[in-house]
């Protein structure tokens, strides 16, 4: 038996789990959190939620409002079918982002799970969407919800009045370019989604009011001329080169009517939303791990926690944070959960007992003691690839044993650019931090011209990066959809 | 402080919507999957739900990304054991080593998307063919018919079930028990007070039976109010529960023409046909038997399997199903005890002369047996344009036609197609529907 320090006596025996025994936990875990870790949390709401209503879930992106598409309907016979053959589980929770922060824990856990599921959801997820730069900065979880209350209302009237089948191929083609439809680089005009919604409201059903005959009314006495400075002033009007691809079709179409344009604003604001997690898989899966390990150990070491409850929580932990290497059956790429937690309790190491090889990469921190500062620090200020730039250590490498490779398509064999060792730690670091950069894992297609007043043809341009280039059934099928939305003709060229 | 709230009460299916709309975007796949059902299941197992398969490219849904070949690549692997830098590994013959067990996200795979069907949006798709009214698809659907039946008196209810009667006894008895005052006692207390108060210059002794009836009263006042006229606790309410309503045994004779002249599409049509009289059945009651009777110039009792899938050749004599048919009812399903169907299929060709006897076979002895005898001729696509009257056609269908005259209980009907099925049995449903409500 663990010697019980504090008077305060186990939270829970056994596996059931009920309200009460949620709450208290709940309770001593928020004063960990809170004044130990110095979290700064979203409040909490925790629901209980089915196994069913898990699937459910899954399927519409782990949102609990979503208009209706088909593809979620795919999706949810997928994951169904997997968890009912017993190939997956299912996640034990879904965390979303939004003020207050929602988690979905299931009925069928135990109570130890439910521990570690709300240490590591309602605390360490929620701590890190409330502080990171990139959520704060690209996401609006005051108004998200409503946000998407309003969506699903809005496309269910579209439904209606224009028929399900016509909305359904305008979702087809908007889902197709989602992925490349998200603001990079510069901030979309900034507007909170209450606001916005309004605005929109009004401006629609302005619109609906009159015809639309803004392109009708454009001049056409002047002939498209092929001057330079003319073709610099229509790009620069049309803010080209742009590489969201809905948010130009939505403003500059020349066919769409204004319900139309409105849904793809809809699809291409949800894809913005899930930008910032794209960005952050090992941050904030590592965050979360962390804050649920320190928790959880926290409370068993003085004795609210039993061995037996602390036995599963490891089982568990164990099980989220294991890393395959690359030859074992297993193997799916480098988990995000076991990089993320490896590098946030090496940092921890590192402040605290520092080695001299520590102090020679980390002369910052190393032997500062204060990993909880440092921690809150890089969970607000990086993402992936700059947080494994700064904070990947050559001990972690060593662990996981990394290498580096280069595979050159027309070579028979890929070269080992590095591994875990004094000449090739840097290799290792850039490379993997590369690999976790967005702008190397997806493609970079922009459009860049198009003359509105000639033939309307939408040229758009992938830059190719280190000669990768697209998937060509994907590229023609998406394409397609292009077209579709556009209305007219679209090249794409790729340029090296 | 967290605010805990618990959703699995929350309605569930709630991506039914999207399940639907998934659905009928893969409709020709499901449409195949239904129709080999009908093929090659038995006719009482065809609502049992199935399996559909839809290759994978057609519900893709693509964006552009990377190929899994080309170009220039740094990968970081997890797990080096004996690499150094520098060394070189042999490509693999076929794709990188990055794929990994896992599909993507997207459920993208080489292999068919498959999923089952549930008996509904199978039968769904079944009646599409057969150009169902909704109304018909929905009582068919239906698992088990249920009528409320009263069973007692309950603590809860809807206001429209209250039993007032049941009700007021409650509150009399409470009443009584708890000793709630009568307004007579009040007014009789009342009135004494109101003559006590009107003594202008009360003694001792009167100025106390004031007091005392003022706290008589006032007591008795307090316990009325406590003592309510109808307390929450008195109401009773009629308690219904839904009982399955009463079934019969019904047995139900196919009768099929085998000769040569039968082929696939034609035995393809008449199994819709009795795959549709059996759902119609099996809705109404509890336990339906088969009966395959097949025939060519003789008739014979089969299985289900040697009625739609043997051969057999021979002549044509309708007559030998018939009495074959007669023969089975009289050994095994009484008519007293049995309610007896009766469902044909045939091309129409008959044995010259054996149609009258047919007619009169159905006349004296059947169809005062049978709740319902439905015939179809199947007849090809191209024929159904010229035989567009019902007062020209083979020997057998003009024979018939009398019997249909004279027997409101007798469908005919000529198919060419799936749709013409249903027709058949319009009367038969309206019928019954109308049954239901006088009963």
């Amino acid at each position: 038996m663990p010697e019980r320090r504090s008077g305060a006596g186990l939270l829970f025996e056994g596996a059931d789990w009920d309200f009460d025994t949620l709450r208290r936990t709940y309770d001593a875990m928020e004063v960990i959190a809170r004044d130990d870790l110095g979290l700064d949390f979203y409040r909490n709401q925790i629901e209980i939620i089915s196994s069913e209503q898990m699937l459910d879930a899954y399927s519409s992106v782990g949102m609990p409002l979503m208009y209706q598409h088909w593809s979620f309907g795919k999706h949810f016979i997928h994951h169904e079918q997997l968890y009912r053959k017993g190939i997956t589980g299912l996640a034990y929770e879904i965390v979303i982002n939004s003020n207050p922060c929602i988690s979905y824990c299931m009925e069928e856990n135990t109570m130890a799970l439910q521990a570690l599921v709300i240490a590591h959801a309602a605390f360490g997820h929620n701590h890190f969407f409330k502080n990171n730069h990139l959520f704060r900065q690209w996401t609006d979880p005051e108004g998200f919800l409503d946000y998407l209350q309003y969506a699903k209302a809005y496309i269910q009237r579209c439904e209606e009045r224009h028929g399900v089948r016509e909305v359904e191929r305008l979702l087809d083609s908007a889902h197709a370019l989602m992925p490349s439809s998200v603001f990079r680089h510069r901030r979309p005009p900034l507007l909170s989604e209450r606001e916005a919604r309004a605005r929109e409201r009004m401006r629609l059903e302005e619109e609906e009011r009159a015809v639309n005959y803004l392109w009708d009314a454009l001049p056409v006495s002047r002939r498209p001329s092929l001057d330079d400075s003319d073709l610099r002033e229509r790009k620069r009007a049309m803010r080209l080169p742009e590489e969201n691809i809905l948010y130009f079709i939505e403003n500059y179409s020349p066919t769409l009517k204004p319900w139309q344009r409105q849904i793809l604003r809809i699809v291409r604001n949800i894809s913005q939303y899930f930008y910032p997690q794209k960005q952050t898989q090992v941050m904030n899966e590592g965050c979360a791990c962390f804050v649920h390990w320190e928790i959880l150990n926290r409370l068993h070491r003085t004795g609210r926690l039993d061995d037996g409850t602390m036995l599963e929580v490891l089982h568990h932990h164990t099980n989220v944070i294991a890393q395959p290497g690359f030859d074992d059956r297993r193997y799916g790429g480098i988990n995000p959960y076991a990089l993320g937690f490896a590098m946030m309790q090496d940092i921890k190491r590192i402040c605290v007992e520092p080695t001299a090889e520590d102090r020679e990469w980390f002369p910052a921190i190393a032997g500062t003691g204060d990993w909880r500062g440092v921690l809150r620090d890089a969970w607000a200020n990086y993402r992936d690839e700059s947080f494994l730039q700064q904070f990947l250590s050559p001990k972690v490498m060593r662990d996981f044993r990394l290498f580096a490779c280069t595979d050159i398509h027309e070579d028979p064999w890929v070269t080992v650019a590095g591994i875990h060792d004094e000449r090739g730690y840097r290799a290792v670091r850039d490379a993997l931090a590369r690999s976790r950069d967005i702008s190397v894992r997806e493609p970079d297609i922009q459009i860049v011209d198009v003359d509105l007043q000639g033939d309307r043809v939408l040229h758009l341009r992938h830059f190719e990066r280190d000669g990768v280039p697209l998937d060509r059934t994907a590229r023609e099928a998406t394409l397609a959809h292009l077209r579709h939305l556009w209305g007219h003709g679209v090249t794409l060229e790729d340029v090296r | 402080m967290a605010n805990f709230i618990d959703r699995r009460l929350n309605p569930r299916d709630k991506s039914l919507g999207n399940r639907r709309r998934f659905i009928r975007r893969v409709r020709s796949h499901v449409k195949q999957a239904v129709d080999e059902a009908v093929k090659r299941r038995n006719i009482a197992d065809i609502d049992r739900g199935g399996r559909v398969s839809v290759p994978a490219d057609s519900i893709n849904e693509p964006h552009f990304h990377h190929a899994e070949e080309g170009g220039r690549r740094e990968r970081v692997l997890p797990g080096n054991k004996h690499f150094r830098a520098g060394d070189r590994i042999e490509k693999p013959r076929r794709g990188g080593g990055g794929r990994g067990r896992k599909g993507s996200p997207d459920g993208e795979s080489e292999d068919d998307f498959v999923f089952a069907l549930s008996r509904e949006e199978l039968l769904d798709v079944f009646f599409e063919d057969l150009e169902l009214p909704d109304m018909v698809k929905r009582t068919l659907k239906e698992v088990v018919a249920t009528e409320p039946r009263r069973a007692g008196i309950s603590m809860t209810g809807t206001p429209g079930n209250l039993n007032v009667r049941r009700t007021m006894k409650n509150a009399f008895g409470r009443r009584l028990a708890l000793r709630r005052p009568s307004d007579a006692e009040i007014r009789a207390l009342r009135e004494r007070l109101f003559v006590l108060e009107s003594i202008h210059d009360p003694d001792h002794e009167q100025r106390q039976e004031r007091m005392r009836v003022e706290a008589e009263l006032d007591e008795l006042l307090r316990r009325k109010r406590r003592v309510p006229y109808l307390d929450p606790l008195d109401v009773r309410y009629n308690y219904f529960e839904q009982q399955p309503r009463p079934k019969a045994n019904a047995v139900m004779f196919c009768l099929m023409d085998v000769s040569a002249s039968m082929g696939e599409r034609e035995k393809d049509l008449a199994k819709r046909f009795f795959i549709l009289l059996h759902l119609f059945l099996a809705r109404r009651y509890e336990k339906v038997e088969l009966v395959f009777i097949r025939h060519t110039h003789v008739a014979s009792e089969v299985d289900e399997d040697t009625f739609f899938h043997a051969r057999e050749s021979g002549g044509t004599v309708v007559s030998t199903a018939l009495k074959e048919m007669r023969r089975i009812i009289d050994e095994r399903y009484p008519a007293a005890d049995w309610n007896i169907y009766a469902a044909q299929a045939s091309d129409g060709d008959n044995y010259a002369g054996d149609s009258a006897g047919c007619a009169l076979l159905l006349r004296e002895e059947l169809m005062g047996l049978c709740q319902y005898f439905a015939y179809i001729e199947i007849i090809a696509e191209e024929e159904a344009r010229f035989l567009t009257s019902d007062f020209n056609g083979t020997e057998l269908w003009l024979a018939y036609r009398g019997v249909a005259a004279d027997w409101p209980n007798f469908a005919m009907k000529r198919i060419a197609r799936a749709t013409d099925i249903y027709p058949v049995f319009r009367e038969l449903f309206a019928k019954r529907k109308g049954e239901a409500v006088h009963a």
